[in-house]
């Protein structure tokens, strides 16, 4: 049973033990425990040395302050308009246009396996 | 006979019969109290999962069992056609049962407290129990028409479940949706079985599977079926029915409702492999001095279809602001993520010249497993992450993440469940969906690198997308209108933490469920010709 739990698990080109991998994040996150030992200890909290620096601005509302869902990986999914037009057509929510998706592979396999 | 024995004889009955008539049962026991059927009803399914232990260790331990309904094993006496309803369960069945059976119980548990302000809770309960029964159904049966049957079952409650919110309109409009694309695909299905019934006069999968010619009709039937199951697992482009359903169903529905999908993927699965295996290095076509088998077209077709998948769920994903739906696109690529390896596993068949018999190439092997053993994964990690939409949802009203912000404060523990879903989903070590994905990655890198490296792609992708969640729901200052938001409770936190406990295990000792029920799973599949030697005999 210890060996079965112990076992690498092998893919055939590699092999994966997450005893291992745990062992190599444990050592890792003692070197950084390390390293941040020599930050500096001398800041006060609840000052204006641990508030937010906005070049100068006030700090907005907690609300307006939240980055929403809909703003993130906004350069991306405007980089990629055009997909998007194209798979957001695909999904209109039309019944009839879903089942069309499906005659159209239905078709495609008819032909790629022979039958036509 | 000792009580034990009978009740290892006629497990694959009572694992069908016993969620059946609690299913009858419960609005009854629903006139006691409220408290009363949750137990009553979560016990029974806590017998239905000791029975699939019980047949599950019998079968590892002495191969595939047949059950006869009303006559003895194998079958009657002098008789040579299969002609009587059989449970057919062989290692790959036990697999699938019990995933449907992990569902089942976390799902009902989950729903204590999740649907405990709802009306018709008594009707709740009855159509998940018939929803679990028939997706158990599809899975134990050797029976094409019986599978047929289930399904059917599997559609109807799916579509009323669905529909449980029946004040909102969303809920509605995806339940409609849901049943007129299942009702098609079902429809097809049935007009293939009967394709294949006017041929061979059986229905049996092993009988027909060893009469089978790959005439001209079973062409047909072939397309048919792959198209049919496709469309109810959710491939693309046939997907489109999924998001909405998922996302409008109460989260405790959809989670048992993953269940329903993975069990039309194994009726794939019985289709290729089992059916149609002896046939599938049959020379379909010809181009000069190439001769593509059918295994190639096969593989290439599941191939293409699942790079769709895991592209158009992908990026989909990226884009919605509805954490619910969000999660419902990452089930479309996952999806695609089980059926790659499956292509890519089909696609390696070849005949051993030593042995003379038909085998996968060793990636191909690890394909399988890798893809077999992604279905538990992925089953359990959206699972988890519709368990926890689902609680962000009953504690703040809300799915939309432009409204939500600042909950790992008031919803610590949903949090820390909903990281560890994030991080197997997106297959990030020491997760499960990690142990399952390498395997992929690594088995089709060898067949075609370029696959391997969309696949990895995507996979930080979805890693983004959850990242996107976690920043907009999780972090950040809090919100004034979510200053009240409470921890969900208890029976909620069990369940989730249930799924994340199993999740974290089967990460760490992935070789325990990959030696114990995935490779039995993947020999099952692809020993064909024992599959049909032990059922009708002679293969």
């Amino acid at each position: 049973m210890i060996d079965t739990l112990l076992k690498s698990l092998t893919t055939g080109s590699g092999f994966w033990n997450p005893l291992v991998w745990g062992l190599a994040i444990g050592i890792a996150l003692l070197l950084i425990y390390m390293i941040r030992g020599f930050g500096k200890k001398d800041y006060k909290i609840n000052t204006e040395q641990t508030k937010a620096f906005l070049s100068g601005n006030p700090e907005y509302s907690k609300d307006e302050m939240h980055v929403k869902g809909s703003n993130l990986y906004w350069g991306f999914t405007q980089a990629l308009k055009s997909i998007y037009n194209v798979l957001e057509k695909m999904h209109n929510g039309n019944t009839s246009d879903y089942v069309l998706w499906f005659v159209i592979i239905l078709g495609v396999l008819f032909i790629v396996i022979g039958v036509i | 006979m000792s009580w034990f024995d009978i009740i290892t004889t006629h497990s694959p009955a009572l694992i069908v019969a016993v969620p059946l008539l609690t299913a009858f049962l419960t609005p009854l026991v629903s006139k006691i109290n409220n408290t009363v059927r949750n137990l009553f009803v979560l016990i029974m399914l806590g017998i239905t999962g000791l029975l699939i232990v019980i047949l599950g260790n019998d079968v590892l331990t002495n191969g595939i069992r047949v059950y006869v309904f009303g006559g003895g094993a194998p079958l009657p006496s002098g008789m040579t056609i299969p002609v009587r309803i059989m449970f057919e369960i062989d290692s790959m069945t036990i697999f699938m049962v019990i995933i449907t059976i992990i569902l089942a119980i976390i799902g009902i548990l989950y729903s204590w407290s999740f649907m405990k302000e709802e009306d018709g809770q008594d009707k709740y309960y009855t159509l998940i129990l018939l929803l679990v029964t028939s997706i158990l159904g599809m899975e134990l049966t050797g029976d094409l028409f019986n599978f047929f049957v289930f399904l059917e079952i599997s559609c109807i409650t799916s579509c009323a479940l669905i529909a449980f919110y029946v004040n909102k309109k969303e809920a509605l409009d995806a339940a409609f949706k849901y049943i007129v694309i299942s009702s098609i695909g079902a429809l097809f299905i049935l007009f293939s079985i009967g394709l294949l019934y006017a041929q061979y006069d059986a229905l049996n999968m092993a009988a027909i599977a060893k009469s089978i010619q790959f005439s001209f009709f079973d062409r047909i039937v072939l397309v048919l079926l792959i198209a049919g199951l496709a469309m109810k697992s959710g491939l693309a482009p046939m997907h489109m029915w999924l998001p909405d359903a998922y996302s409008r169903a109460p989260a405790s529905v959809t989670f048992v409702l993953v269940g329903a999908t993975l069990a039309s993927l194994y009726g794939g699965l019985r289709v290729i492999f089992t059916i149609y295996g002896k046939q599938l290095l049959t020379l379909v076509k010809q181009i000069g001095d190439i001769e593509i088998n059918l295994n190639i077209l096969l593989g290439a077709i599941i191939i293409a279809l699942s790079v769709l998948s895991i592209f158009i769920g992908v990026f989909l994903a990226l884009k919605r602001s509805d954490f619910t739906k969000m999660i419902a696109y990452v089930a479309v690529a996952e999806i695609g993520y089980m059926f790659l390896a499956i292509g890519a596993a089909i696609s390696t068949f070849y005949i051993n010249p030593d042995t003379g018999a038909m085998q996968l190439t060793t990636s191909g092997e690890m394909a399988l497993k890798g893809g077999l053993f992604h279905i538990l994964n992925d089953a359990l990690d959206i699972g988890l992450l519709f368990l926890v939409a689902g609680a962000v949802y009953f504690a703040t009203k809300q799915t939309s993440l432009n409204k939500l912000g600042g909950l790992a404060r008031n919803m610590k523990y949903t949090t820390i469940f909903f990281l560890i879903g994030l991080l197997a989903v997106s297959g990030m070590p020491p997760m499960n969906g990690f142990a399952s994905k390498l395997m992929i990655y690594q088995s089709i890198y060898q067949i075609s690198p370029i696959l391997s490296i969309i696949a990895i792609l995507c996979s930080i992708m979805l890693l983004a997308v959850f990242v996107k969640v976690f920043q907009s729901v999780f972090l950040g200052p809090e919100l004034p209108s979510l200053k009240n938001v409470k921890e969900v409770p208890k029976s909620m936190l069990v369940a989730m933490a249930l799924v994340a406990c199993i999740i974290v295990f089967i990460g760490l000792f992935p070789n325990i469920i990959i030696d114990n029920l995935v490779t039995p799973a993947a020999n099952a599949l692809q020993n064909t010709t024992n599959y049909i030697s032990t059922i009708v005999g002679g293969a």
